[in-house]
């Protein structure tokens, strides 16, 4: 019910129409290659990977791709013509913003930060959360237990307050604001989204983990004598690669949505330079709505909205792919 | 049964005692309570005697064991009923979270009314033909639905149904602040209805999302169980193998989820309430938040995590009650 | 055979459209079951037993195609409506399956599943009749304090117990078929012995004609008339139960044979190699790559059972190798 994504959400299970009475088909195909065969064939994961590396080619090429500078108005106003909040398609294709400024470049320049964000703390998260949850799910015992006791309470309440109250913590302990900066610089949004949210990545790792300790292999290198971490970075970690590529994904979208919403209600990046983010648009949109300005809302919003579609795509079609029962899916 | 209620019901006590404890010290950290005072009190805050004695009252001494002697003059009073005043306007808190909590209970179950039935009712079309058409089609339309963030379907919403819908014929269709217009008084069960028509909307888009895609998997894994198998080879009605064996034993898991979402209805609905301006818990939350308000939120966040507590242990009876092969003591 | 069968499966044949191409998982089977007949079916893993008799049941998914015929008395089920499926299923034939814990659903009572049988092929039985029929057949198959165990659920139940609740279910209504798929696998040897004999005497008292699917040729050697061996789906080999034991002609029954433990036999021999793949099945014989005496004629058409001095054998070299044996 709460209306939140989890930043790296835990997902509804897999779909898992397979007949497990069929045990697995056996084919000249190499498992990486039925994987890469099933991904191109979830065809909105495919598309999607498409339209994010346009995006991303976009984003990353903006001195070509952005029109204007991040501040920059695209005309300088006279009397009897204004730059402010004109309508889009003639003079800037997306209209401009309370400032004269080009949105259709702005959102450009705010996907950039968004993106970056996203990418920082889902690394972030995910090497916190495999490092964690891979303990937790090989060595069991103690570290298991407060693991899941601390991660229930944490997936029971609701994101933004735990974003929230754990930023002011951060914020009134000296040393640690030594270290992630002020509270509105990109360096702590992203150590704070990480601290969060490495507890979902947590989850997923050691599920994983703990169901291939059980498989034969595994077993079989014990028996052989091969160290503990011998067997984690050797056989545990490679074979949870996939489901590791998965929760990074997910843990993407979940961060560019959870700077969003923390900047939507003033807690993210400062925009003081000029600098932008998709949450920051989309916050300054709200300004837009009594006045009509529908370009202001509409443009930020769904390209957010198509951003993380694609994330959520090719997270979707990548699970999938990894997930040994769906090898079997019907045509 | 009934040992098993009472045993969980002592545990949730400890249980309580160390998470209001956690609460307590993140939040007394987190606000800053002193501080927020003498900002409300510029006056008094040059008083330094005043300060020390609002410290003594409120049990605001620094340092860990600080910390948690505070803990108990706050415990003390929250039980007995003496609750600090806010710091903001030194008011008493309940009657204003009262009100909250009644108007985000009302929206929360009203949007729970709409999102269940009809995620519940695509996640069955959806498994009842796995592969085809309307199965990617509501697969497709759940993950949409999660990525519809919502502040922003909030703000189209508003926009559309508020400002752009006047542009064009003359008239918002539908309010798009606020629990009644104005000025209102009293209780207007209608009115407040159209009010509550966008939250509830934007709310229900990412939860018939998840039950629909929960319940989707959960029916597609009974229908391929060999108890099912078992129930076709029968020769019983298609209808019959359905409701009595298929959908019987996939809402086993649905019902622990909706519990557990329920639970989770009060402290969820910030972003809907906040962009509404619904008066609620979410509301409560932000200015109080704002205020570094530590007497509001503490009650605030007691009872979000109360009610979580309560419909987990809620989750697991309605779990044993469905399913026999969960014992329970 | 005669129009007598109580089951008789023409030319059938089970493909899966899969993902990865088309799965032929039956291709081509015959057989006829007399009443009163236990006709034992063996065959490696994967050989098509299970979807062989699933297919003629209508209890396949729907990425499963069947062609051929199936006839239960005058009834043709392949291709069957609905409302034929589900007046032949658990009346004429009924089907009792491997693993009964995961067969029996776990929220009904075990005595409400198997009145549920009754109820579904007598209208008009009021409930009440139809729980105490209940009780009466899982007395009929040897469970003990029946009114208490059919309040009970299949999880309180041991594995030997469920699988006679199976059996009860199976028997409601007086099944001409009985097919039953590795009934006895999951159990251990005591009461795996327990079940046979239940499943025997239901055969003799009703004159149910009974498909015995399993792994176990000692389990087939005890209980059946005649054994029909599959691989890789298509019936290779078939015998009355006594001539396959000693006068099997087919390379591969003949490395079954050799790879059951069995007293007195020090070592066993299994048969190298694994079955093949069936989404590209060998041309010819496709035990071919696996068989010690494979010849270039084993590749040409696919051997037809034909009649080898005491059992109807598909090899092409089965005359030649006679001699070998
Ligand atoms: N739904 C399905 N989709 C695709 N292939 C299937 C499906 N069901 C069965 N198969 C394939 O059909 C073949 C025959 O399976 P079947 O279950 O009949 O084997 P079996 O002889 O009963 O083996 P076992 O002794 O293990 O029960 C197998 O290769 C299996 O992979
Ligand atoms: S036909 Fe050839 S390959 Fe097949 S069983 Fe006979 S000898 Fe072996
Ligand atoms: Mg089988």
């Amino acid at each position: 019910m709460t209306e939140f994504q989890e930043l790296n959400h835990v997902d509804p299970p897999a779909d898992l129409h397979h007949d497990d009475s069929i045990g697995v088909l056996q084919t000249s195909l190499s498992p990486k290659r039925m994987a890469a065969k099933r991904f191109v064939n979830h065809r909105a994961a495919f598309v999607s990977a498409i339209v994010l590396t346009m995006i991303i080619i976009f984003v990353v090429l903006s001195p070509i791709t952005a029109r204007y500078g991040i501040n920059e108005s695209i005309f300088k106003a006279e009397a009897g013509h204004p730059n402010q909040n004109l309508a889009p398609f003639n003079l800037a294709w997306f209209g401009t913003d309370s400032n004269g400024r080009d949105l259709y470049s702005r959102i450009i320049y705010g996907a950039q930060v968004s993106l970056m964000i996203g990418l920082f703390t889902a690394i972030g998260s995910v090497l916190l959360g495999t490092l964690v949850g891979g303990l937790a799910g090989y060595k069991g015992g103690w570290l298991d237990d407060i693991l899941m006791r601390v991660t229930d309470i944490y997936l029971a309440l609701p994101l933004l307050v735990v974003l929230v109250i754990v930023r002011g913590m951060l914020k009134n302990v000296d040393w640690v604001t030594a270290i992630m900066g002020d509270t509105s610089s990109v360096r702590f949004l992203v150590i704070l989204l990480t601290v969060v949210g490495w507890m979902g990545v947590a989850r997923l790792i050691r599920g994983q983990v703990k169901q291939l300790k059980e498989r034969e292999f595994i077993e079989a290198a014990r028996a052989l004598g091969a160290s503990s971490s011998r067997i984690m970075f050797r056989h545990l970690l490679p074979n949870s690669v996939g489901q590791i590529m998965v929760a990074l994904t997910f843990a993407v979208v979940g961060a560019i949505s959870a700077e969003a919403t923390l900047s939507f209600f003033g807690f993210g990046p400062d925009a003081g330079s000029g600098m932008t983010s998709l949450g920051l648009l989309i916050r300054d949109s709200k300004k837009a709505v009594p006045p009509g300005y529908w370009w202001l809302v509409v443009f930020p919003g769904v390209f957010f909205i198509i951003l993380s579609l694609c994330i959520n795509f090719i997270g979707d079609g990548l699970r999938d792919a990894v997930d040994p029962k769906m090898q079997q899916e019907v045509k | 049964m009934l040992r098993f209620i009472v045993r969980r019901l002592l545990w949730a006590i400890p249980t309580l005692f160390i998470v209001t404890f956690v609460v307590y010290c993140a939040l007394r950290l987190a606000t800053n309570p002193l501080a927020s005072y003498a900002r409300a009190n510029p006056r008094v805050a040059k008083d330094p005697e005043k300060m020390a004695q609002y410290v003594e009252t409120n049990g605001l001494w620094p340092g860990f064991s600080g910390y948690v002697r505070g803990y108990f003059v706050w415990l003390k009073g929250f039980v007995t009923g003496n609750w600090q005043v806010s710091i903001k306007g030194s008011r008493p808190v309940w009657p204003n979270l009262k009100i909250a909590l009644v108007n985000t209970i009302r929206l929360g179950l009203l949007a729970v009314m709409v999102s269940i039935p009809i995620g519940l009712s695509l996640g069955i079309f959806a498994a009842l033909k796995p592969g085809r058409l309307r199965d990617t089609a509501v697969n497709t339309g759940a993950i949409i639905g999660f990525s519809v963030q919502p502040f922003i379907s909030a703000i189209i919403l508003q926009l559309f149904f508020g400002v752009q819908w006047a542009k064009w014929f003359g008239e918002p269709l539908l309010p798009t602040s606020g629990l009644y217009p104005p000025g209102h008084q009293g209780f207007d069960p209608v009115l407040m209805l159209k009010y509550m028509i966008l939250p509830v909307i934007v709310v229900s888009i990412q939860s018939i999302a998840s039950y629909s895609r929960y319940m989707r998997a959960s029916l597609l894994d009974v229908l391929n169980s060999d108890y099912l198998r078992t129930a076709r080879s029968k020769g019983i009605s298609e209808r019959r193998v359905l409701v009595k064996h298929a959908l019987r034993n996939a809402m086993i898991p649905i019902v622990t989820l909706a519990a557990l979402d329920i639970g989770a209805i009060v402290g969820g609905l910030i972003i809907s309430e906040a962009v509404f301006d619904y008066p609620g818990m979410g509301v409560f939350f932000l200015n109080a938040q704002s205020n570094g308000d530590f007497p509001e939120l503490m009650p605030w966040m007691v009872i979000i995590t109360s009610s979580v507590i309560l419909f987990n242990l809620l989750a697991d009876l309605a779990y044993a009650w469905l399913d026999p092969r969960i014992r329970l003591d | 055979m005669s129009t007598e069968s109580a089951l008789s499966i023409r030319d059938l044949r089970v493909t899966f459209k899969t993902l990865l191409g088309n799965v032929q998982a039956v291709r081509g089977v015959s057989l006829d079951v007399q009443p009163g007949e236990v006709l034992g079916v063996v065959g490696e893993s994967g050989s098509g037993k299970s979807v062989s008799f699933l297919a003629v049941m209508g209890l396949l998914g729907r990425n499963a195609v069947i062609e051929g015929s199936a006839k239960v008395g005058d009834t043709e089920l392949v291709g069957a409506n609905q409302r034929t499926l589900r007046k032949v299923r658990g009346n004429n034939v009924a089907m009792i399956f491997q693993d009964p814990l995961s067969a029996l659903n776990p929220v009904h009572r075990v005595g409400a599943q198997v009145a549920e049988m009754v109820l579904a092929h007598h209208h008009g039985m009021s409930k009440d009749d139809a729980a105490k029929r209940a009780v009466e057949l899982l007395d009929i198959v040897g469970i003990p304090q029946p009114e208490q165990r059919a309040r009970q659920y299949a999880h309180e139940f041991s594995g030997g117990m469920r699988q006679r609740v199976m059996i009860a279910m199976a028997i409601a209504n007086d099944p001409k078929v009985l097919i039953a798929d590795e009934p006895t696998t999951a159990l251990d040897v005591t009461v795996q012995a327990q079940i046979l004999e239940v499943i025997d005497r239901i055969r003799k008292e009703m004159g149910t004609a009974v498909v015995l699917i399993t792994h176990d040729l000692g389990v087939v050697a005890r209980m059946a008339d005649r054994v029909q061996v599959m691989y890789a789906g298509r019936v290779v080999e078939r015998a009355d139960v006594h001539s396959l034991f000693h006068q099997s002609d087919h390379p591969y029954t003949r490395g079954l044979l050799a790879s059951q433990p069995t007293l007195g036999r020090e070592r066993l021999s299994p048969i190298p190699g694994a079955p093949p793949n069936m989404l590209q099945p060998p041309s010819g014989c496709a035990f071919r790559v696996r068989c010690a005496h494979a010849a270039p004629e084993c590749a040409g058409d696919v051997p037809e059972l034909i009649q080898v001095r005491r059992t109807e054998t598909a090899c092409v070299r089965a005359q030649e190798l006679e001699a070998l044996v």
